[in-house]
């Protein structure tokens, strides 16, 4: 085992896993994250917390990931390049791995003019491939990214993101491919709603033999409303489907609708060769996700034997 | 070229509000080419100016002068004269001409009557792009000659991030996305070989991160 947690222990045995996604609060308060990590802990097998994603300022990552264990869960905590350098960034790293934190997942960022510090500067000193390879270098060689040594490592499971819905097309599998040659142990997907180019993805990713190198976490984000689905579609590398948005617009019931269609999507996915998990992004949505994990038919969560 | 914008009137003139004397120095090299600086620009500004502190009844006397470049001290000397003559100095040359102004007229106020952008080129008429971001390790032999660090919006030099869309950046539909230009150019090439290896991170101390830089040339010093 690398890190000895308990993602990568069920990966290992070829459990199918799922993950979920709680993003920290715009302020001081740990209870949104506790009640949620506290709700979902039984449904998934560990939890993302995101680094003030869009460009938004929220409570830390670190703190956050650091709240989803003290509930007993299993944090995977989301770094961006977008704040800080490689001394913030490996600084933040041991940081964590000394704290108990088992799954790093190494992001670009979205760029700050989403956010709401658009005069912000930005840092953008590695790209999130130098990051995966950073990581592993600390972890496997024990060397800080400037070449020096250090004593104790930090045991990190290394996760990425990847958007196989993103331009250049052709370019997405071997941008994964770098990633995996960077590092990475596991990749969790933006979310999915077109299937026929996902499995388009998914035939290049086994061709170069990437599914058996790396554990693929398929990416789906329930929709709560037409709007919501609406919207979704016109974010730049999000594909979905005429006819799932036809589907929301005549449901009589949206939040319904959209339950269904993320458990139609998952259950597809979970047939697809090489997809080891799903990611299930319900971010301001969080209390849906153990309805979704029972209706997919993924209950119980099974139970992994950690090392004490 | 450095390419750099006029800022707006109003905030011209209130830099120079306070003075009764005015040079405004304009420069023949990047500024007059991308029309923001050179002789035309200058005597637009002294007319301007005139104009705006006549109508508030605090006339002005503005002198104008362009030099070949603000950038180089000899080029500078045949404004001593009217510099001495001035309470302050309106350079319309880039943020480097207004130092070598101030760093010549140690005694005289000197303010910028421009905003100095990027270093670029023009791309149609009219419109000038960014083009490098001076990092002073150059990588576009291995990006198909399209620059990642300034022309990708987050600098990443491992290919495109998630956002890339249609051909055009995440952050501004008009911004086209370097990497898709960068694929685009070495699929054509055939070079996509290029963009397998995983690049290392770029050693910054070469640019602007390293502090404030200097080429020496040996051979060059008198
Ligand atoms: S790689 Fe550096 S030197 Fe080359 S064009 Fe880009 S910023 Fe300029
Ligand atoms: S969309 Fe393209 S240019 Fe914009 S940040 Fe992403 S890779 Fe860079």
């Amino acid at each position: 085992m690398k890190a000895g947690g308990r993602l990568e222990a069920l990966l290992e045995r070829g459990e199918f896993v799922v993950t979920a996604e709680v993003g920290p609060p715009k302020g001081a308060s740990s209870k949104g994250i506790r009640s949620h990590a506290a709700l979902l802990k039984d449904f998934v097998d560990a939890i993302n917390i995101t680094d003030n994603q869009t460009a938004i300022v929220r409570l830390c990552s670190l703190a956050g990931a650091l709240h989803v264990l003290a509930e007993g869960a299993e944090p995977v905590m989301q770094i961006t390049c977008r704040d800080r350098n490689r001394i913030a960034i490996q600084s933040d790293v041991l940081g964590a791995a000394s704290l108990g934190i088992k799954n790093i997942l190494c992001l670009t960022g979205d760029h700050q003019s989403f956010g709401n510090h658009p005069g912000a500067r930005n840092v953008f000193d590695l790209d999130s491939i130098q990051l995966i390879s950073m990581l592993k270098g600390m972890r496997d060689e024990k060397r800080f990214q400037c070449g020096e040594e250090m004593k104790v490592e930090p045991r990190i499971f290394i996760g990425a993101a990847e958007n196989p819905f993103a331009d250049p097309l052709e370019f997405r599998a071997v941008r994964l491919a770098k990633k995996v040659a960077a590092g990475a142990d596991f990749i969790q997907t933006q979310g999915i709603f077109d299937l026929e180019r996902f499995h388009r993805f998914m035939e290049a990713v086994r061709e170069a033999g990437l599914h058996k190198r790396v554990a693929i976490l398929a990416g789906v984000i329930p929709a709560k409303s037409f709007g919501a689905m609406k919207y979704m579609s016109t974010v730049p590398g999000m594909s979905i489907p005429r006819a799932l948005l036809d589907r929301m617009k005549a449901a009589e019931k949206p939040e319904e609708e959209g339950v269904n269609i993320c458990v139609e999507l998952i259950r597809e996915l979970r047939k697809v060769e090489g997809v080891r998990g799903v990611h299930i992004m319900a971010v301001a949505w969080e209390s849906i996700v153990p309805t979704i994990v029972e209706r997919a038919g993924l209950l119980p969560r099974p139970q992994a034997a950690l090392p004490a | 070229m450095i390419v750099a914008e006029r800022k707006p009137m109003e905030a011209v003139a209130s830099l120079v509000a306070p003075y009764e004397r005015i040079l405004v120095v304009g420069c023949g090299e990047c500024v007059t080419v991308c029309m923001a600086g050179g002789e035309k620009e200058v005597e637009v500004m002294a007319s301007a100016l005139r104009l705006m502190r006549g109508k508030e009844g605090r006339p002005v006397t503005v002198e104008t002068e362009t030099v070949q470049r603000q950038c180089e001290p000899e080029y500078l000397v045949p404004l001593d004269k009217k510099a001495e003559a001035a309470e302050v100095i309106l350079s319309m040359g880039c943020g480097v001409g207004v130092q070598f102004l101030a760093e010549r007229f140690a005694q005289r106020w000197v303010v910028p009557a421009l905003d100095t952008k990027f270093a670029g080129g023009v791309r149609e008429a009219g419109v000038w792009e960014e083009r490098c971001g001076l990092c002073g390790d150059c990588v576009l032999h291995l990006t198909g000659g399209i620059c990642p660090v300034i022309r990708c919006s987050k600098s990443l030099l491992n290919g495109p991030c998630g956002g890339s869309h249609g051909g055009n950046c995440e952050i501004k539909r008009e911004t086209r996305c370097a990497w898709q230009l960068i694929y685009d150019r070495l699929k054509g090439l055939g070079r996509l070989e290029l963009l397998t290896p995983v690049l290392p991170p770029k050693d910054w101390s070469t640019a602007r991160d390293g502090g404030p830089r200097q080429v020496v040339r040996e051979d060059a010093r008198l």
